[in-house]
């Protein structure tokens, strides 16, 4: 599997057709076409269902009508007016962003140390780890809540990440990729006098950058979307995540459909402008760490 | 000063440098997976219940699992996820993919559009499926069948309807990622076997069945795994999309992961819902054995 195979779809063929090796356009190719691109767009229809209801008054709101008669950003200043979406979303920064720089520096620097250094013990710390993969995340819950609460951790963003700083997964991402890094530059790095930290920093990350921006998405994605551990960690609205917070505010909204669907466009709405800017990047990471992990 | 450090050997200081790039890691794998593993084994065989102190009461949690019909349902339920979701998803993922990989006109544009739901919440997502499927006038579902002129349908209101209907943003939001794995997977078949069979005279079935297919296998074998583990594993949508994130009408929708935080994190019965989740960690374990398995007999 190379790089550019998983990014550049078709694009590489020059004869003209709907498909890939069509000569002439076939009557079928352009249902099957047609077919596709519907289903595409189906698959989008709950956004933009959503995205509608959401400028809707909540008298236009049972009609099926995708333009509004009467676009309102009422609901966004109502929703928006009290701050507590604001606050979420901070959260849900803080705690994405950091817990994302833990896990790509640690793990790479496990991942490295695991792939280039030959140590009594690596075989222990090797398996120890893979081992952690087979762990389900529910079953250390109820252990973690009982940490948390122990050491006052609930209801800070330190509950809500701690879980988190480290992942097998990323590890043996990270070990793999370092494997493409030829030993004969971190002996010549070694000679130039770098000490082990600097030939880690300076010459094998930089090596390997497009697998930490995978691995970064990956991370990022997964805690900003994470649910139910967040849940279970936090019991303030002032500590809520974005997906918590969502939760609280629709069940409260009870019937104003118009409001849920505003808070889940603005839940919604800030990962979509980042698909659009980095689409390539974050397809071809998504398969990345989806194959090689 | 240096004296000491001259002595080592390069092999010696090189492990001291890996230990120490890996002291913090070691606490942080034992103390927030190693320690709470065992833990979590240990606390499922008490009557923790937060409040009070717990006492030991072997397997008593087990054997109340083994008798208790809302476990069995709720292991049903979750099973249910998992038989309808994984096939279902696979295959329509496939599908799509194996089109989309020989589309050239605006195929990027197609693959972003089937992608973008990957991206989105299930929180946000499990309250825009939760409209769909409310009755009229408000349900977009119901309005359509009605504009149609079809029946009103239940959907979240019915015990058969509901867990479809709560799996259906499931299956929805992970097209996306088997789609974008598939065509990969499809990619990296090398064309010269597609212009071997095609020389060699093999239809267009011919090569689907007995070069593309076969091919893919590894993929196959992954994205059945995470799909599996994942539908196991479904909790936000049905926490989202059930009133009182119950699971209802009457438990018809409730899988593991909510019963397990029903049981701990509302009646904080620690003990019992720990048990739970020894039974989750075995399931998700054979699995994971029969996935090793299968990858071995390529």
């Amino acid at each position: 599997m190379t790089a550019d195979a998983i990014g550049t779809g078709a694009a590489g063929s020059t004869r003209v057709g709907l498909f890939r090796g069509d000569k002439p356009i076939r009557p079928g190719r352009i249902v099957a076409w047609t077919i596709l691109m519907m289903g595409g767009i189906a698959m989008v229809m709950p956004l933009v269902f959503m995205l509608s209801t959401s400028l809707k008054f909540p008298h236009e709101i049972y009609d099926l009508n995708l333009i509004p008669n009467e676009p309102t950003l009422e609901n966004y200043t109502y929703v928006l007016a009290d701050g507590r979406f604001y606050r979420w979303f901070i959260n849900s920064l803080i705690v994405a962003i950091a817990t994302t720089a833990s896990v790509v520096f640690f793990d790479s620097l496990v991942g490295y140390t695991l792939c280039k250094f030959r140590f009594k013990g690596r075989a222990i710390v090797f398996v120890a780890i893979l081992s952690t993969l087979m762990i389900p995340t529910e079953m250390l819950i109820i252990p973690w809540y009982n940490m948390a609460r122990t050491f006052g951790w609930l209801d800070t963003y330190w509950g809500i990440m701690f879980p988190g700083m480290m992942t097998g997964f990323g590890t043996f991402l990270m070990r793999q990729f370092f494997e493409s890094v030829p030993d004969d530059f971190i002996h010549a790095a070694r000679i130039d006098g770098l000490n082990e930290f600097q030939i880690w920093w300076q010459v094998a990350m930089p090596l390997v950058t497009p697998a930490l921006s995978a691995l970064a998405i990956f991370v990022f994605l997964g805690n900003w979307t994470a649910f139910i551990w967040p849940l279970i960690a936090t019991s303030t609205a002032d500590l809520y995540t974005v997906p918590v917070g969502l939760s609280s505010f629709a069940d409260e909204a009870d019937v104003a459909w118009e409001l849920i669907m505003t808070g889940a466009s603005l839940a919604t709405i800030p990962t979509l402008i980042v698909f659009l800017i980095f689409q390539r990047y974050i397809i071809r990471g998504v398969v990345l760490t989806g194959l090689k992990g | 000063m240096f004296a000491w450090r001259d002595r080592l050997t390069v092999g010696q200081k090189l492990a001291i440098w890996a230990w120490g790039f890996l002291a913090v890691p070691v606490v942080f794998y034992c103390v927030i997976r190693f320690y709470p593993t065992f833990e979590s084994f240990a606390i499922s065989l008490t009557d923790w219940d937060v409040l009070s102190d717990p006492n030991f009461i072997w397997f008593e949690n087990y054997v109340r699992l083994w008798n208790d019909p809302v476990f069995w349902q709720v292991l049903g339920n979750t099973f249910m996820y998992l038989l309808l979701g994984t096939p279902i998803s696979l295959l329509i993922a496939f599908v799509v993919a194996y089109y989309l990989d020989q589309v050239r006109f605006m195929h990027g544009f197609m693959r972003a559009l089937y992608f973008l739901p990957f991206l989105t919440t299930a929180v946000a997502m499990a309250w825009v499926w939760r409209w769909f499927y409310q009755p009229v006038p408000i349900g977009t579902f119901n309005n359509i069948l009605a504009t149609l002129g079809f029946a009103q349908q239940p959907f979240l209101r019915s015990t058969t309807q509901a867990l479809p209907a709560i799996l259906a943003p499931a299956i929805w939001a992970g097209l996306g990622f088997q789609i974008v794995i598939f065509l990969a997977g499809l990619r990296a078949i090398p064309s010269s076997y597609y212009e071997a069979a095609r020389i060699d005279g093999a239809g267009k079935w011919q090569i689907l069945t007995e070069i593309t297919i076969p091919l893919l296998r590894p993929t196959v074998v992954f994205l059945v795994v995470i799909s599996s583990i994942g539908f196991l594993r479904i909790f936000d949508q049905v926490f989202n999309m059930t009133p009182q994130g119950d699971g209802g009408p009457l438990n018809s929708t409730k899988p593991i992961v909510l019963y397990i935080y029903e049981t701990g994190f509302d009646a904080f019965n620690m003990g019992y819902a720990t048990a739970q989740t020894v039974i989750l960690f075995l399931i998700l374990l054979i699995i994971t054995l029969i996935q090793l398995r299968l990858l071995r007999g390529r």
